[in-house]
């Protein structure tokens, strides 16, 4: 496998950014990690994850769809959209690798979104493997395995020099972008590495949460269930969870008068807000429990339903972290699960 | 602590006094405690805590929860206790439906914090005489205690509990707190240095809105910023500006009721400090209506609502902006 | 790049009319003439005024018109409101069309079909409606069990006298609520009407309105021995993308914009009572 060594990565960093714009893990000053778009002297971050997820690059929190000029009764339609320049992201875990074959059943399925489509096409991302998971890990749940990620080109690290290897063509058409900084590595003390991780994988609190009970076919029996008042009654109805979850899609398109025109946004929406559903003459979802169910509903139960079995959770653990009142995935399942 | 909680709280429920209680609820790890009603000592034994995590102010619940039938017990730390009777001159809570117990409070810690030093695989935290010994997946690691504590607990207003019907624990007094050290050094500021500092600060702002919808001064029943007849209501952010006026504007309309229980920055997932930006509110009313403690008492006139013929003239705000 | 689903056409408004104090439909062609793009029975169009909103819509034209499609709409919200106070010549933004159709062309095929409506639910059954008529050897008896409120609530009241009453191969029963100086007609609720009239179980039945009407019909209609696989209706939600992707109007794990809107009773009963 082709290496180089771990001191030589600003080195690698230069050379993958003298051709395309490359994003990296950097730790801000309060101690989180986040992508930064790389300059000279970056460092990359040494945090299991970033706080916020990945799927930035490729579904933006807000983005231009179109924009209108009104003119007395005509409108022009202004199509906005360019052609993306060429980006890597480096250093994707896993579970945010994961995220996007989950985005792209939704954005890639007919009718295609070419919004998302032009910068998933535009965007080769390099994953690096897991050797220090947390207790808020549970990737391993959705059958994903930190110790070997997927993505077009995954790095591995044994402590002094990081390997890289392609998984498809956008990965090695990367990989031979930097040839020349690469040279030929045993890989052998990888195997040791990978194992160790998943022997730390096995050991972390949650590593015995499964979905064997989850599912496009627990439709009626969890809809229906009587724990939905208990674990919702203290939500907040914030969008914290949705936010910074790497699997979450639902938008909302909005219109800005400028002054000059019209400009018409897509943005994050989420379904714990209590206007998400709300029409000019009802709401379906009238309290705090139905808008909550919905969430956990889609992810375990919906997507399953619409996507072969596969969950709309990576295990990332950002919920987790993240929620005000430490209310998640995992508490739902467990408190929810009919054996 | 936490087991005279329990004992006494099943007490009251066994003999009727109350029908539900409001507290904490265990999680999966040591740290990620949700706020929980419990109605039975069943339930109370399994699940209730009352640790070195347990910073979530139960106080906002009670909006809710005092208008559902039957009476609510109530367990709040001293900072709690002043959301509570601002909320009660609010008129937004039923008194005669909550018993209130005062307990001992902070200071708490925030898994947060201890994650930013690096730490990771959290399995437990003691302290031990100001370090905090944290049990990981990867061994013991070891932190300053303080370095651990929540951002609302470094600077301690008070110990004591402004309301209660029962104490646990002995009250504890106001506190000399430095907390507007910090509002200080950003009014010591350059105004572009100032412009700086916010604008990296809130350019982090994800609008999740959980500092406002866990602010127990926020409690209009319908937002400005969800109403879609407003005109504001956007999650859109059609320039970069945009966050920073929901924090200024949500900043405003707290004034003289913001209490300083520094939920919203405990919350933010950005740890954006939030709660300088109503500090800031504290310190300017305190200097310029005289000193006043948004929920340190029910009955007191609010400074902003409170006319006096010798208030500060609208010209205080040209005469400051001048540098 | 390819065109996309959100970025939408411009259609103009070539005429407008008040068909009840609170409904008017918009007649819209292509800027180039003709319609703006070819649809089935019960699909949806997303309209839009950019700067005030943009909702999804039934057309309410059958696709055997080749000229127009025409939307009837209540006025509501936001942009129903500004959508009445347009005149003709206007243009709009339109994009679809979206979600499924009446299966006029399978399930339908062949037989007797009995249509029931309440207001301004009868939106989108008018599209079947003239597409059974514009086909009509293609399906056993028609029957059209209508009302509303009063008599000026009656929307399309003009085509249903001028046309469809005259049209020998429908039979057309109209009721409203309340009796009315001017009518002599049947005065009713529609589920009750319909028990009246007592309709063979043979009959295959289209039924839209508000929830209500659409909850007592569905309840008469089984007291008269019909089964849920017999009766579709079509169903409305808050929608913003009208693909599937927005994700906020499904129930369970069905998009009414995408899998819907048209559903049959069995299908809805399996879902959640979420709508």
């Amino acid at each position: 496998m082709l290496k180089i060594s771990l001191d030589k990565l600003g080195k690698l960093f230069e050379a993958i950014s003298a051709s395309q714009t490359l994003y990296i893990p950097t730790d801000r000053e309060d101690g989180a990690a986040e992508y930064k778009k790389y300059e000279s002297g970056m460092k990359l971050s040494n945090n299991l994850n970033t706080l916020r997820s990945a799927k930035d690059f490729f579904f933006p929190q807000t983005e231009n769809l179109v924009d209108f000029k009104m003119e007395g009764k005509n409108i022009e339609v202004i199509d906005v959209r360019e052609e993306s320049e060429d980006f890597v992201i480096f250093g994707v875990r896993a579970c945010d690798a994961r995220s996007f074959t989950i985005l792209d059943k939704v954005f890639l399925a007919d009718p295609v979104d070419s919004y998302y489509k032009n910068r998933r096409d535009h965007g080769t991302v390099v994953t690096m493997a897991c050797t220090r998971p947390a207790e808020t890990c549970f990737c391993g749940t959705f059958g994903i395995d930190a110790a070997a990620p997927e993505g077009d080109a995954a790095c591995y690290s044994d402590g002094e020099s990081l390997f890289i290897e392609a998984h498809n063509e956008k990965g090695q058409k990367f990989i031979d972008s930097v040839a020349s900084l690469l040279e030929e590595g045993d890989a052998a003390k990888l195997d040791e590495v990978r194992e160790k991780t998943r022997d730390i994988l096995k050991k972390l609190p949650l590593a015995n949460l499964t979905t064997d009970n989850f599912g496009g076919d627990k439709l009626n029996e969890y809809f229906n269930s009587d724990k939905w008042g208990e674990l919702s009654q203290s939500c907040l109805g914030c969008g914290t969870c949705t936010f910074v979850c790497p699997t979450c899609q639902c938008y909302d398109i909005k219109d800005f008068n400028t002054g000059h025109g019209i400009k018409r946004f897509r943005c994050w929406d989420s379904c714990m807000y209590s206007d998400f559903t709300k029409m000019a003459h009802g709401n379906p979802r009238l309290t705090q429990l139905e808008r909550f169910r919905q969430r956990f509903m889609h992810k375990l139960v919906y997507f399953p339903a619409n996507n072969n079995g596969e969950f709309g959770c990576v295990g990332c653990g950002r919920c987790l972290s993240k929620c005000p009142i430490s209310m998640n995935i995992v508490k739902v399942m467990k408190a929810l699960e009919v054996k | 602590m936490q087991e005279a909680m329990i004992n006494r709280a099943k007490q009251l429920l066994a003999d009727g006094s109350v029908d539900r209680v409001i507290g904490w609820k265990r999680g999966e790890f040591v740290y990620d405690i949700t706020p929980a009603v419990f109605t039975s000592a069943e339930e109370l034994d399994a699940d209730f805590v009352y640790d070195d995590f347990t910073a979530a102010n139960v106080s906002k619940y009670l909006v809710k929860e005092s208008k559902k039938e039957g009476k609510i017990l109530a367990f709040l730390k001293p900072c709690d206790t002043y959301s509570f009777n601002q909320l009660i001159k609010e008129h937004r809570i039923v008194r005669e439906n909550i018993y209130v117990i005062g307990i001992p409070g902070g200071p708490k810690l925030d898994a947060e914090r201890i994650k930013a030093n690096g730490i990771t695989g959290i399995l437990g935290a003691k302290n031990d005489n100001g370090t905090l010994i944290i049990d990981t997946v990867y061994g013991e690691e070891k932190m300053p205690y303080y370095e651990a504590l929540s951002v609302k607990c470094l600077n301690c207003k008070s110990k004591k509990h402004v309301v209660y019907d029962e104490l646990i624990g002995e009250d504890g007094d106001i506190l000399d707190s430095n907390r507007f050290d910090m509002v200080e050094k950003l009014e010591n500021m350059t105004a572009q240095e100032r412009y700086d500092f916010w604008r990296e600060q809130l350019s982090k702002c994800i609008r999740c809105n959980a500092c406002r919808n866990v602010c127990p001064a926020c409690t209009c029943e319908k937002c400005v910023f969800d109403n879609p007849d407003s005109g504001v209501e956007n999650k859109a952010a059609t320039d970069s500006f945009e966050e920073n006026m929901f924090h200024i504007i949500r900043a405003f309309h707290v004034a003289g009721r913001c209490t300083d229980c520094g939920e919203c920055s405990r919350v933010c997932p950005q740890n954006i400090p939030l709660h300088l930006l109503n500090r800031k509110f504290i310190k300017d009313i305190n200097s310029l209506y005289g000193d006043y403690q948004a929920g340190e008492d029910t009955t007191s006139r609010a400074p902003l609502n409170d006319y006096k013929q010798d208030d500060c003239e609208a010209s205080i705000v040209h005469e400051r902006g001048v540098e | 790049m390819n065109n996309d689903t959100l970025i939408p056409y411009i259609g103009v408004v070539t005429d407008i009319r008040q068909d009840t104090p609170d409904v008017k439909t918009f007649r819209v062609v292509s800027p180039e003439g003709g319609k703006v793009f070819e649809h089935m029975p019960g699909q949806c169009a997303m309209l839009s005024i950019p700067g005030v909103g943009e909702a999804m819509f039934s057309i309410t034209s059958s696709p055997t018109n080749k000229e127009f499609m025409e939307f009837s709409i209540k006025k509501c919200g936001c942009l129903t409101t500004w959508l009445h106070a347009m005149d003709v010549g206007q243009q709009i933004t339109i994009r679809g069309p979206y979600g499924n159709a009446f299966p006029v062309e399978t399930d339908l095929k062949g037989k007797d079909l009995l249509f029931i409506a309440g207001g301004i639910g009868l939106a989108p059954l008018r599209s079947v409606i003239n597409y059974v008529r514009d086909n009509r050897a293609n399906y056993g008896d028609v029957q059209v069990i209508y009302g509303s409120r009063s008599m000026d609530d009656l929307v399309d009241y003009k085509e249903i006298i001028d046309e469809w009453m005259a049209d020998a191969g429908i039979q057309v029963n109209l009721t409203i609520d309340n009796p009315q100086e001017g009518w002599d007609g049947h005065v009713g609720f529609v589920p009750n009407y319909v028990k009246e009239l007592n309709p063979s179980t043979s009959k295959t039945v289209l039924v839209c309105g508000p929830p209500i009407m659409i909850k007592f019909t569905l309840a008469g209609l089984k007291e008269l021995g019909f089964t849920e696989t017999q009766v579709y209706t079509t169903m409305e939600l808050r929608m913003k993308c009208g693909v599937g992707k927005c994700g906020r109007c499904n129930i369970g794990n069905k998009y009414v914009c995408k899998d819907g809107p048209v559903f049959r009773f069995d299908q809805l009963g399996e879902l959640p009572d979420e709508y």
